[in-house]
């Protein structure tokens, strides 16, 4: 079955170890420095509020502890990373609160520890596998991706974890498993800004099992090289990076495994808006918008808007998962 | 009202109401606007128009309920014309930065996007109100028709919390506290005509 050659990548292109890891070291203290400078001139010049927050994450529950990825051939190339502080400080986390800015203030709140994944439904027998355990279950790649939200704004992140297949084949599904269903963590004593929006919680989301053990769809544990922060759905969660944003559920307890296509979390509240496959396709507008560009998150304000790749530009790799589909109708 | 008090007072006003404006000005020169600048000045605009407006509609029922406060009046048309400024910013950032002043992206919107239909409906309903706010125009017009014109803002209003409701995901209930208020503020109106009336029916209405 042709998937499609990963790019390669010459050796020229690829950052040397030591500037790769000390490349937060030198960000955290040129920020240090930067903002001592700012505030002895008194004026809060680039956000001093954000620059302590990344100087003292204590929003981080297991933040800065590092871990150790390997290069992946799989990882986009050609993409300006989106900073640290905009993917930690612009989420939809609604568990949170429905604002964007409210999970980095309020996700504090998710205890990740401890953490299982529950796996039943159509597998040779029921598993629980700790966190731990599953991030000793394969050496961890470190993957770009680009990442395209619903609401058409985009972002490239470097993500950590490895493909979602190594995972699914330790869970053991039967044949007749077709589907998979992620099920988010949820608990409202903890999660008490939930009740902003009106959402039959836990979050659900799920795949076809052929797009469940594409080698792109992650079981992703961190970015930047660090753990998971907890806004960005700590402590495991999977990223689908041809699909729009929703589609990767985050912090992630139970995995089921079906015959049947699955119910997820956004196709119940509107199915007209969002879809099962919900594919990144410029040429299937969302009832209430265009999906034909996007703003790349942390770009000037003025800049120019972008054109919306196919399959947010994965099309060598995914497309042969829809040959023959009406992708309008199974949208 | 004695001048030496309404002047300050219509200052402060002004001066308050650049505020939302003047904070949009500085997050850009400090860069401080977010990971989505777009967004957050599109937010802030129309969440002022929609405030502003509804303290303009408190001022009739405030004058009504407590009559000392009548010179109150005298803020409606100022705090009404900067909604309508700060309606005019939030078209104008949809025009620039999300449509990126390209017409067949906007047509598209206007034609095939319900929020954007409730949004621009609003705008065109202010308007009129915004070029007739003048007292040459109030005088042309006589009272009545004035009156008659201006009562437009009830339609503006709703159409504006609408284009709120519409705009955000199903199920995000973000827009309930504002549309608790508008409705509050809307039906202030007929509630103290009709209380007022049963008090003193023989005396004419202000």
């Amino acid at each position: 079955m042709l998937i499609g050659k990963p790019p390669e990548i010459p050796s020229s292109v690829i950052t040397p170890k030591a500037q790769y890891l000390n490349r937060h070291l030198n960000r955290r203290s040129f920020l240090r420095r930067a903002a001592g400078t700012a505030a002895a001139a008194g004026v809060t010049a680039l956000g001093l509020d954000r620059t302590a927050e990344l100087v003292a994450p204590s929003l981080r529950a297991h933040a800065d502890t590092k871990l150790e990825t390997i290069k992946s051939p799989l990882t986009t190339t050609g993409e300006e990373l989106t900073s640290l502080g905009d993917i930690t400080h612009y989420n939809n986390f609604y568990e949170f609160g429905v604002q964007k800015d409210q999970p980095a203030k309020n996700a504090g709140a998710l205890p990740t520890r401890p953490w299982t994944i529950k796996v039943d439904g159509l597998v040779k027998k029921p598993l629980t596998f700790d966190i731990d355990t599953l991030l000793k279950l394969r050496p961890l790649d470190d993957r770009v991706y680009r990442h395209r939200c619903v609401e058409a704004w985009s972002m490239v992140i470097p993500w950590v974890g490895y493909s979602l297949s190594e995972f699914i084949n330790q869970c053991e599904p039967l044949s007749k498993a077709k589907y998979v269903q992620f099920i988010s963590y949820f608990n409202f004593k903890v999660e008490g800004w939930a009740g902003q929006a009106h959402i039959d919680w836990p979050y659900k989301e799920g795949l076809r099992m052929d797009e469940a053990m594409n080698p792109l769809a992650l079981l992703t544990f961190g970015l930047y090289g660090e753990v998971l922060p907890n806004q960005d759905g700590a402590p495991v969660r999977v990223v689908l990076p041809w699909k729009y944003g929703f589609k990767s559920a985050k912090s992630i307890v139970g995995v089921r495994f079906l015959d049947h296509e699955p119910n997820t979390t956004w196709n119940e509240m509107a199915p007209d808006e969002y879809g099962f496959y919900s594919n990144v396709n410029p040429n299937v507008d969302h009832p209430r918008w265009s999906q034909k560009t996007e703003r790349r998150i942390g770009q000037p304000l003025f800049s120019a808007r972008r054109t919306t790749l196919m399959f947010n530009g994965y099309q060598d790799q995914v497309a042969s998962l829809y040959t023959g589909m009406n992708l309008k109708k199974d949208f | 009202m004695k001048r030496s008090i309404l002047i300050p007072l219509k200052v402060f006003t002004w001066l308050a109401c650049l505020v939302p404006l003047a904070r949009l000005v500085w997050g850009y020169a400090t860069n401080t606007l977010g990971p989505d600048p777009t967004a957050t000045i599109a937010f802030t605009t129309g969440s002022t128009t929609l405030n502003l407006l509804t303290i303009t509609l408190v001022i009739t029922p405030v004058r009504k309920l407590i009559p000392q406060l009548n010179w109150l009046i005298r803020f409606r048309r100022l705090l009404g014309l900067f909604a309508f400024f700060y309606g005019t910013v939030h078209l104008l950032t949809y025009v620039a930065l999300y449509a990126g002043f390209d017409v067949p992206t906007m047509i598209d919107d206007v034609t095939k996007r319900r929020f954007i239909i409730a949004g621009v409906a609003a705008w065109l309903l202010l308007l009129p109100l915004a070029l007739t706010s003048t007292n040459w125009a109030i005088r042309k017009l006589g009272g009545k028709n004035w009156n008659r014109l201006h009562k437009l803002v009830y339609l503006a209003i709703v159409c504006g919390v609408i284009h709120y409701w519409w705009q955000v995901k199903p199920g995000v209930l973000a827009p309930m506290s504002i549309t608790i208020i508008v409705s509050v503020v809307l039906l202030a109106r007929p509630l103290i005509y009709l209380f007022q009336k049963r008090r003193a029916p023989a005396v004419k209405q202000a």
